[in-house]
């Protein structure tokens, strides 16, 4: 196997795990400040649909990603007002915000465009093209490290440097700042929070909406960069891996980070079949390759995988105590 | 220090939580720079009055006033701002955070941490030397002990400028050292001109540690007295309304053939042993003490004779061996075999807090014949039995209908020792018995154990409190670290002894130093860590 092919496995690694990586982001922020979330799913859906949407009708894939965030955001709203203000079940919540993306995108999809629950294929500034960094060009030609930056560095769409950026800005924000520390406070326990005289229920809003901008960001990739439009159920349970990928990541950014990378890894391996019949030298089924991820999935989320200990206020809607 | 103006003045505070009244215009001062006790039973409202001090609650009606100046305590912003810290029975801290980070958290100086951590060390060194309140900063809150965490619950509060300190139950959770400790550094505060509000229901401590005191009772506040001018007894009456007798009374035992008989008994748990070969007997009509500090092996005991622990050993009740692993060794052949069991902690082990009363009075005892009708159980038959138990047992309230976890902890308790004891055992195993339990209620639990005890059964008494111990046994056996260290005649030893027995100490006529028997029980605690 040659350079070139193991560059292109890695290329495609890096922005299958983009979706998973901002999604994980955004899940890491919502679980350390105690409030659980299955919804990552119908999120990235809704911001998915309405930044395909809105980028095909306006032509600016910016606007298609402010409305995707917005979207996003506002089913946030829903999980943040049942969750939080009504202490409803979080696992409920989430699903029902799952459930909500899933039949809305397609049926508005189906209203606006009637194009079979798609929306029309995003062209020109309608989409996030992949940007060639300063250098690339010329340094294509020196040996190993020249492909290597012009083929897996250089040449992503801007979200997957934004993408990037988020692992050391979330761990800066988390360790290093007065809102991370509270953050993590509430998702240990709110009581101390409350006592200190902060509020719970401001600080768990706040990681919410963290956590809708960042999925929004998710959705839009998937839409507008990864692809060129929306299509029914496209985030293909991207929103669960990444929640598996967040227990494997034990609510570390950085540990996201490289578990996100190894999803993506498994995917890029299931479009390329060939490159593993040529490792392994046998005849791989096509159906185990496309199934490797959620099994991995499955095995992470059934605490296989060493013992990940959640944020202990995780799930628990915040009483005060009598 | 009679001119000043009160540190606090509250003035017709009233506080009710749907029909409850919690709070009844209460109005009482605290005079600065002394340490003022709060006492009252259990859901006397002590508690909802200081959150209201504290800003938690919000009161219905009265008004508050902060040396001299009204004050509307909204959010417990206002009240930390006012100078009031507050340190709750549970404490509030972030336990994987370390001790730096939860005397910051809520109290920062910007938006980035460093600077704030920095400045936050430098005070706690400054604190520590005060007051005696040494923490190490970069200790990880779940990795040290109760007593530990105690101190930074005290350092945020100082941290954040207190000037007057509520402690609401601070003991409850330490060992005697700790609470002495504890009280060191309570006094440190008052002379340096703190003010400091203790809440507690335990009388010593009243005496001990305060200048004045405030009784409480079903939610008024009963009088303000000086600490000097009053006596434990007197107290004790004006918290519970009625006369109660501190002392148990009771007559010499007089003990028949033995009934329980425990030889070389062994408990592993996790490859640990717990219980490292324990002897003993209890007699009909007497009661057997086990003393020792929490965590030497007197749980697993009772649980193993309890029958949900796995042992090696041997144990027979009226020479009828019990088996102690595999077949039989459960609740209901024990049950069968006479013995009855008041477990340590009636939350999680005596009561399913989620069931009614009158299904609690049938657990364990659902299958007999007083409560089933062939295979059903008989509902009527559970809640007349239910309240008739708590007519006997002076349950309150008398409602066989509600929910396990409505009722106050001594009453629950009650409603534990009602079921156990009438089910006419053999054998009694009582696990502190009136842990958390209000004045009264130990009282009559008290009464209820020696009646027991007169009506010619056997009783095996596990506490932490040598109060209860030397109050109830005949006889008392000290466990230290997995054995038994001594047995003792009630009668004939004091809780010097048994203090020194409890630190496994057993030459106990030779002199020792306290130093000398806290490093012996650091020593313990030290291993017990290790091995957990």
């Amino acid at each position: 196997m040659d350079l070139a092919t193991i560059l292109q496995v890695l290329d495609t690694t890096v922005r299958l795990a983009t979706p998973l990586l901002f999604a994980c982001l955004a899940g890491l922020f919502s679980e350390r400040a105690g409030i659980v979330d299955i919804g990552l799913e119908g999120k990235m859906l809704a911001a998915a649909f309405l930044s395909a949407a809105i980028a095909a009708v306006t032509g600016s894939v910016w606007i298609g990603l402010s409305a995707g965030i917005v979207g996003a955001l506002s089913m946030s709203a829903i999980h943040g007002l049942a969750s939080i203000t009504f202490r409803g079940n979080q696992l409920i919540s989430g699903v029902a915000i799952n459930f909500l993306a899933q039949g809305l995108t397609v049926v508005i999809a189906q209203s606006w465009f009637n194009q079979g629950g798609r929306t029309p294929a995003l062209a020109g500034g309608a989409r996030f093209h992949s940007i060639t960094l300063p250098g690339a060009e010329a340094l294509r030609e020196v040996p190993v490290l020249g492909p290597i930056y012009y083929e897996l560095i250089s040449g992503h769409s801007i979200l997957v440097y934004v993408a990037l950026l988020c692992v050391p800005l979330s761990w800066w924000v988390l360790q290093r700042t007065r809102f991370g520390l509270r953050l993590r406070a509430v998702g240990e326990n709110p009581a101390a929070v409350d006592t200190a005289g902060v509020s719970v229920e401001r600080l768990r809003y706040a990681a919410v909406m963290i956590c809708g901008v960042l999925t929004g960001f998710a959705g839009a990739y998937l839409a507008t960069g990864l692809q060129a439009g929306f299509v029914r159920d496209m985030t293909a349970g991207r929103g669960y891996i990444a929640l598996a990928a967040l227990i494997f990541a034990k609510w570390r950014p950085w540990a996201a980070l490289w578990a996100t990378l190894l999803f993506g890894f498994l995917q890029a391996l299931s479009l390329r079949p060939d490159v593993l019949e040529g490792v392994l030298r046998i005849d791989v089924s096509s159906q185990l390759l496309d199934a490797l991820p959620y099994i991995l999935t499955v095995v992470i989320l059934a605490g296989f995988v060493g013992r990940a200990i959640p944020p202990r206020a995780g799930g628990e809607p915040y009483v005060k105590e009598r | 220090m009679a001119d000043a103006a009160p540190a606090i003045e509250l003035k017709g505070i009233s506080k009710s939580f749907g029909p409850v009244q919690a709070n009844k215009d209460i109005s009482f001062k605290v005079m600065p720079g002394t340490i003022h006790g709060i006492i009252g039973e259990n859901g006397a409202g002590k508690s909802t009055l200081m959150s209201i001090l504290y800003g938690f609650y919000k009161a219905d009606a009265g008004e508050i006033t902060i040396h001299g100046t009204p004050i509307d305590i909204t959010d417990s912003q206002t009240a930390i701002r006012a100078g009031i810290g507050m340190v709750f029975q549970h404490f509030k801290l972030v336990p994987n955070f370390t001790v730096l980070e939860n005397v910051v958290l809520g109290a920062e100086d910007s938006g980035l941490l460093r600077p704030s951590l920095a400045r936050a060390r430098r005070e706690l060194k400054a604190l520590a030397e005060e007051y005696e309140l040494n923490v190490d900063p970069d200790a990880v809150v779940e990795d040290i002990g109760v007593g530990m965490q105690q101190r930074v619950e005290i350092l945020k509060a100082l941290y954040r400028q207190a000037d007057i300190l509520i402690l609401d139950e601070p003991t409850g959770v330490l060992t005697p050292a700790e609470a002495d400790h504890l009280f060191r550094i309570l006094g440190n505060l008052k002379d340096q001109g703190k003010t400091v509000i203790l809440i507690t229901h335990k009388l010593r401590e009243i005496m001990e540690a305060t200048d004045a005191v405030s009784v409480m009772r079903r939610g008024e506040m009963i009088e303000t007295v000086t600490t000097a001018g009053t006596n434990p007894t007197e107290l004790a009456e004006l918290m519970v309304g009625r006369t109660v007798l501190l002392q148990v009374d009771k007559t010499p035992a007089t003990p028949g053939a033995p009934v329980l008989q425990v030889s070389d008994l062994k408990v592993e748990h996790d490859g640990v042993a717990r219980v490292k070969g324990v002897s003993f007997e209890v007699r009909a009509g007497e009661i057997l003490g086990i003393a020792g500090v929490a965590g030497n092996g007197q749980s697993e005991l009772l649980e193993v004779l309890g029958g949900y622990r796995p042992a090696t050993g041997r144990a027979t009740v009226n020479g009828v061996d019990l088996p102690l692993s595999g077949r039989g060794a459960d609740g209901r052949s024990r049950r069968d075999a006479g013995i009855a069991h008041v477990p340590e902690d009636r939350q999680s082990e005596g009561l399913v807090m989620e069931f009614a009363a009158w299904e609690n009075v049938g657990f364990g005892y659902h299958h007999t014949d007083r409560y089933s009708r062939g295979t059903l159980m008989d509902h009527a038959a559970l809640k007349a039995d239910c309240a008739a138990k708590m007519e006997r047992f002076d349950v309150r309230p008398p409602n066989p209908n509600l929910l396990a976890k409505n009722f106050s902890g001594g009453n629950q308790q009650k409603i534990v020792v009602a079921r156990e004891m009438e089910c006419d055992p053999d054998l009694l195993l009582v696990g502190q018995p009136t842990r958390g339990v209000d004045i009264g209620a130990i009282e009559f639990i008290h009464q209820q154990i020696v009646a027991l005890r007169d009506a010619g059964k056997a009783v095996l008494l596990v506490s932490v409190e040598l109060d209860e111990i030397l109050s109830l046994s005949d006889r008392v056996a000290v466990m230290f670290d997995g054995r038994i260290m001594g047995e003792r005649q009630a009668s004939e030893t004091n809780e010097r002894e048994l203090g020194l027995l409890m630190a496994g100490i057993t030459d106990t006529d030779a002199p020792h130093s306290e130093a000398e028997i806290e490093a012996n029980l650091a020593r313990r605690s030290a291993s017990a860590e290790k091995e957990a």
